[in-house]
């Protein structure tokens, strides 16, 4: 059983009127310890699949499979305890709390899984220090540069030990020489074994990835998956479901 | 997440908004502070009605008074009804078994016929002039401090003795200043209508728990500017440790014996008698009960002699301090629902500002929500986030002001006369308390729910 598992997965929206699928029909397996990259064109729906994935939205029809667990049926609840033990998120804007030092950013997750207050500062300096920011700890978001943010935030989406590693173009806020950097960390995370599925509009980007996943109009347009018979075997149907 | 968490949390949002969260928390700091000053301006009314209340018979005792105006269909009888006589108060303390200690009365009251006292050139009208018998020490709550009361010996000689309040002994003999015994006038010899009458004793000075404690703190530290300042004369009314009119009315009282009252002053208004042989018509008769329970059925036995003294005739009424109580407790409750309302409305309108504030707030941090919640926060979490806040500020609030009710009770206090000075009780500050708390939560619960429910996705995406 692979680790992510969508079966003829829908995502419709419906805006007066018109009928938007952003994601149609699209079944896909996803092994533990992949480095997937998602590509396409704007508007193509590689964030809706991306936030499905994640848990944090629910799909229009279909099913879905996360680590052996049913998630489109999911609760709520039980979604936000998926998100916050399997998932970790790293995206475009950063998204860390501003009111917060990087540190308390860090602890977040922790904080929702309950873990106690000497052990998270621990978990959570180790975190920084596998990213480089151990000394920044104390500073504000806003006082760190685009590249530090995005490591604190990486930092942050991977210290509850997730499953899955999320990123929704992670590099596209930043200069091609910080992004390298980035892109560089999650090679080296990949390397250690953690699944990681990259969201990007960039060739470039995706090409660091083994296999790439391209998504027009909502559907799965192209695959390389090197599992596939074989290196750079271009697959041109969906996966059959 | 836990509760000390969500409470730093909540703490942190707090203060990287301080001048707002202080906005918020006034309408909560005026709402508590009402409440808490109200209630202890509530219970300094209490307190001095209370002691107002012993101070004057307490609820144990039984008035009769004469009454002028018949029931409808006695009227014709009036010219017949034989007022209230000695005749009365032999058959009560023979027919009347719950009650003791029946006193007959003769008063005479400064404002509807005043008599005058003097001594060497100082004159004063005394607010009353009674002559009874000598348990009405008793029944009166009466405190001889000074000499002794008359005995029945004076009583049946018709001595011309009389016991004086304080206030009668300030206007005459003069009030020192600063001496906690002043002068005791006992064996002196005043006019009294100009008949003769030895002082033989002295009450107490009568006067409110807080007053007293007032007077005391003054002796202890006296303030020169008011001791040079000149002195006046005060009379009866006199506010300086007079405080609530039953306490200055029992100073300014000259207690004879009935028997002299009626023979020295007879043909006075108040003693007037129908005929050289009728007997004398008494002011009131004064009695008590030994347990309050008794109160109703006593007054039924007390009316049943009556009426049969009286020939079936119902030209008296009775007096009992409940009625009093009643009124009073009457005027406490309107105090204390008034103010009650005020501060309601104050902490529904300082709510309101929670509620708006939050509002505010969580539109600011949709994106804080949104990251909160795909880090993995549940909706309770973020729920618990929201009112946890808004019940910080209103707690906040209201520890503030309970501080500030302080200043106001002791503001207030400044000019509420001194026996009904407020206090502020416990209970007071821990309802108001629990009421901040429930503000805070009430005003939180909305703006949490609409936090809860933002989608995560929707969340994330806006700005
Ligand atoms: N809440 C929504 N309501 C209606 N339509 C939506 C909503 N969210 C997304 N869409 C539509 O779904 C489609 C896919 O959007 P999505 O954000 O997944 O694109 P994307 O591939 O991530 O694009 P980009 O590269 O620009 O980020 C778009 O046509 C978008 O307009
Ligand atoms: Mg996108």
């Amino acid at each position: 059983m692979a680790l992510l598992e969508l079966r003829n997965v829908s995502k419709i929206y419906t805006l007066g009127g018109e009928v938007i699928r952003a994601l149609d029909d699209v079944s896909l397996d996803i092994d533990g310890g992949e480095f997937v990259s998602v590509i396409g064109p704007s508007g193509s729906g590689k964030s809706t699949l991306m936030h499905i994935l994640g848990c944090l939205d629910s799909p229009t029809h279909g099913t879905i499979q996360l680590d052996g667990q049913m998630i489109h049926s999911a609760s709520a609840k039980q979604l936000a305890h998926i998100r916050n033990q399997k998932i970790g998120f790293v995206f475009q804007f950063f998204n860390l709390l501003p009111k917060m030092n990087v540190l308390q950013n860090v602890e977040l997750p922790m904080i929702y899984a309950g873990i106690s207050g000497a052990r998270r500062r621990e978990r959570a300096m180790e975190m920084l220090k596998m990213v480089g920011l151990e000394n920044r700890a104390r500073h504000r978001p806003s006082q760190l540069s685009g590249g530090q943010q995005q490591r604190v935030a990486i930092a942050r989406g991977l210290v509850n030990d997730p499953r899955i590693l999320f990123a929704d173009e992670p590099t596209g806020n930043l200069d091609s020489h910080t992004g390298e950097a980035i892109l560089e960390l999650f090679r080296e995370l990949s390397t250690k074994g953690r699944t990681i599925i990259l969201v990007t509009h960039d060739p470039e980007i995706a090409a660091v990835t083994s296999r790439r996943i391209e998504i027009r109009d909502g559907k799965i347009a192209s695959q390389v998956d090197p599992r596939l018979a074989g290196l750079d075997r271009v697959a041109t149907a969906p996966v059959a479901g | 997440m836990s509760f000390w968490n969500t409470i730093g949390s909540g703490l942190r949002e707090i203060w990287a908004y301080k001048f707002r969260s202080l906005l918020t928390m006034l309408g909560i700091i005026l709402g508590v502070s009402a409440l808490v000053a109200m209630s202890a301006l509530v219970k300094g009314m209490e307190n001095g009605t209370r002691e107002a209340l012993v101070a004057a018979g307490g609820l144990e005792k039984i008035r009769v008074e004469p009454q002028y105006e018949l029931p409808a269909h006695q009227r014709h009888l009036l010219d017949q009804a034989p007022g209230l006589t000695m005749e009365d108060v032999y058959a009560l303390e023979s027919g009347a078994p719950l009650v003791h200690q029946v006193t007959p009365a003769v008063e005479q009251y400064r404002y509807r016929e005043p008599m005058v006292a003097t001594y060497k050139g100082k004159t004063v009208e005394p607010f009353l002039v009674m002559g009874s018998w000598p348990a009405v020490l008793e029944i009166n709550e009466h405190v001889i401090e000074h000499g002794r009361m008359f005995a029945d010996l004076d009583e049946e000689q018709a001595s011309s003795v009389c016991v004086i309040g304080t206030g009668i002994r300030d206007e005459l003999f003069g009030e020192p200043e600063g001496d906690e015994t002043g002068v005791v006038p006992i064996g002196e010899t005043i006019y009294v209508n100009g008949l003769p009458f030895t002082i033989i004793g002295m009450f107490e000075r009568y006067e409110s728990e807080s007053a007293k404690k007032e007077r005391e703190f003054r002796r202890l530290n006296p303030q020169p500017a008011e001791a040079a300042g000149p002195v006046r004369s005060r009379g009866w009314g006199g506010n300086r440790g007079g405080g609530h009119f039953i306490f200055r009315m029992k100073n300014n009282t000259i207690l004879i014996p009935l028997s002299t009252m009626m023979l020295k002053f007879r043909g006075m208004n108040g003693i007037s008698s129908t005929g050289e042989a009728a007997p004398v018509r008494l002011s009131n008769l004064n009695m008590k009960i030994s347990r309050i329970e008794d109160l109703e059925p006593a007054i039924q036995q007390v009316r049943n002699v009556l009426m049969m003294t009286h020939k079936g005739i119902e030209d008296f009424t009775f007096r009992t301090q409940e009625d009093w109580a009643e009124e009073i407790q009457n005027v406490i409750r309107n105090a204390r629902l008034s103010g009650g309302v005020i501060a309601g409305i104050c902490l529904i309108v300082g709510g309101i500002g929670i509620m708006n504030i939050m509002l505010a707030s969580i539109s600011e941090r949709v994106r804080e929500i949104g990251i909160r919640k795909s880090v993995g926060a549940t909706n309770l979490d973020v729920f618990v986030q929201i009112l946890v806040e808004s019940t910080v500020i209103s707690v906040l609030g209201g520890i503030a002001g309970i501080g500030t009710s302080y200043a106001l009770v002791g503001l207030i206090a400044s000019f509420t006369p001194t026996d009904n000075s407020p206090v502020v009780t416990l209970n007071a500050v821990s309802i108001a308390f629990a009421f901040s708390v429930g503000v805070g939560i009430l005003a939180g619960l909305y703006p949490a729910i609409r936090a809860s429910r933002l989608h995560p996705i929707q969340a994330l995406r806006y700005d």
